[in-house]
């Protein structure tokens, strides 16, 4: 009979710090990344859940998108005076690309603790739900990349090479989504004052953001335009959006959006591996 | 119980060095519960440093776990049984001391986790084996097997909102019976099926069972534990109360009548084996 408490054959303990260090922090993005089996099926139900038994299915999606960002496009062109064959475009690329920072940063607070079930009977790597809200963010955007096609064929926008640069745009935003889902998600568990918190900040940025306007708008307006472009200039959203709109629109982007951004995404992922760190092992507990 | 066939697997391996698992109860309030309350039921409660409720759930825990042990888990309503197969799975990681997990886990708490009523009966299978730590690919060689223990036929295509209870069951249980793994640890509850088609489940579930390299089963019915374990620890308010042979824990924890129940069926499965083995 074997015995449960085996005294010659008890392996060294280890270090009981084990569970708080940067390795088992990178080992859970690793495990999780080798788990993709799930997180693309996780993904996809979320999806499927959400528009089931419906005609159309996820090209609601693209019916919301469309409609939403045709209206705002035709409505604030009007008031703002604007070229109708320039503007739309901007306000639809813009808002797609919003679309997928906003669900990264709303979908990702709540990822654990809608998986309370999930989290409390798989000993899967937490970084599995992680990836299931970039994968998720990402079918979305790619339900929306027939309305880019729709508008670049009604308004042909002058683009060239550079529209490529659209790619390492959407790395970017692929790995911001990683880092912010790991951030706001674990806090907001265990706060969960932040997922309220984000809701309406994301309102304000949404706002703040020239998404359904633009810099040369505010310009127009009024004769004092430098303080206010500083404070759009201050905005990290706004070099976000610079990215990956502006070679799809066939302006030069200035490098120094660029800058912005790889220095954000840099700064993100070392706030999220203190928080892998850190609080990996606390996200059981939390939920 | 038997475990002839299997070549032990060193590399699979649970050891937890006085692992504790305090839980934060973040909405209580702190202040009514400054005193540790120590009740008959449920873990310890106390604060912590920072004045947060705190439920010592599990204290202390020390097991070794190789290949080839099967332990049954007994004990009160809120001992820490569930606790302490979820820190012995990996889900929680022990709060002070140590717990190392090698090896493929296979936690079954709940049968329906991992379910989609949306989608058909098949597509359920191969997803909850996903859930289960297989691969599609796995799933799918797998798939004829379960399908044909289920004895739902044409009706796995259709979606599973349409199943009645039982016919859910069936396919969970189905599906967690397939698995190979390499740590199994099962959870009470597994049970709620007619009695001719449990017949049929419990010989699987005994196959399983020995297939894998660790079992720990938590459960209230002694005629399981006697059938699929041959160890038991006894859980009492977060800590190993006392760990020996079946009988001789229930005993301790129920009383001789049920421990001569125990031993009963421990011979009768062993006059079973026997007879499997002179065959």
């Amino acid at each position: 009979m074997s015995a449960v408490v085996d005294d010659d054959a008890i392996p060294a303990r280890p270090e009981s710090s084990e569970s708080r260090t940067f390795a088992r922090a990178v080992k859970d993005l690793r495990d999780g990344l080798a788990s993709r089996e799930l997180w693309f099926h996780l993904g996809w139900q979320d999806i499927k859940q959400r528009y089931r038994r419906s005609a159309l299915g996820p090209f609601w999606i693209t019916i919301a998108t469309a409609v939403t960002a045709t209206a705002m496009g035709l409505l604030y062109g009007e008031l703002f005076g604007m070229d109708i064959k320039v503007f739309l475009p901007y306000v639809t690329l813009g808002f797609i690309f919003w679309n997928f920072i906003e669900s990264s940063i709303l979908d990702g607070s709540e990822v654990f603790s809608k998986n309370e079930g999930l989290i409390k009977q798989l000993p899967a790597p937490v970084s599995v739900h992680v990836y299931r809200v970039v994968w998720r963010a990402l079918i979305i955007f790619a339900h929306n990349v027939a309305i880019i096609v729709i508008v670049f064929l009604i308004f042909p926008p002058p683009i060239g090479w550079s529209a490529f640069l659209v790619v390492p745009a959407l790395v970017l935003y692929m790995l911001n989504s990683i880092w912010v889902t790991i951030v706001f998600g674990i806090l907001s568990t265990r706060f969960r004052d932040i997922g309220q918190l984000l809701t309406t900040a994301v309102r304000l940025v949404f706002f703040m953001t020239p998404i359904i306007w633009t810099t040369t708008s505010l310009s127009n307006a009024t004769g004092e335009t430098s303080s206010r472009l500083k404070l759009v200039e201050l905005n990290p959203m706004f070099h976000y959006l610079e990215i990956a709109r502006g070679p799809l629109l066939g302006q030069p982007v200035e490098f120094y959006h660029w800058a912005v951004v790889l220095g954000c995404t840099a700064f993100g992922w070392i706030l999220g591996m203190l928080v892998m760190r850190n609080y990996r092992a606390r996200v059981a507990y939390w939920v | 119980m038997a475990k002839k066939n299997i070549a032990p697997d060193t590399r699979v391996r649970v050891d937890t060095w006085d692992a504790c698992v305090d839980f934060p109860i973040f909405d209580a309030k702190t202040r009514s519960l400054k005193k540790s309350v120590i009740g008959a039921a449920g873990g310890v409660i106390g604060a912590n440093a920072s004045n947060v409720v705190v439920v010592e759930a599990l204290k202390n825990i020390n097991i070794h776990l190789k290949h080839g042990d099967r332990v049954g888990l007994v004990g009160h309503n809120g001992a820490g049984k569930s606790t302490l197969l979820r820190l012995l799975s990996g889900i929680y990681e022990p709060t002070r001391g140590a717990c190392r997990v090698q090896g493929r886990v296979a936690p079954v708490f709940d049968l329906g986790v991992g379910m989609d009523p949306e989608i058909s009966g098949y597509e359920n299978i191969i997803i909850r084996g996903m859930f289960l730590g297989m691969t599609r690919k796995e799933m799918l060689k797998k798939i004829d097997d379960i399908a044909e223990f289920t004895e739902l036929g044409d009706y796995l295509q259709m979606p599973l909102r349409t199943y009645s209870t039982g016919m859910r069951v069936r396919i969970a249980l189905g599906v967690v019976t397939s698995i190979d793994p390499e740590i199994l640890i099962l959870d009470e509850g597994i049970g709620a099926v007619d009695a001719e088609f449990m017949k049929k489940a419990r010989g699987r579930l005994q196959a399983l069972v020995e297939r894998s390299g660790i079992l720990v089963f938590a459960s209230h019915s002694n005629e399981f534990l006697a059938q699929l374990c041959d160890r038991a620890l006894w859980i009492d308010k977060g800590e190993v109360r006392m760990e020996g042979g079946i009988d001789e824990v229930v005993e301790a924890y129920e009383g001789p009548a049920a421990a001569a129940h125990v031993r009963k069926i421990m011979a009768e499965v062993k006059a079973d084996d026997s007879t499997k083995a002179s065959e």
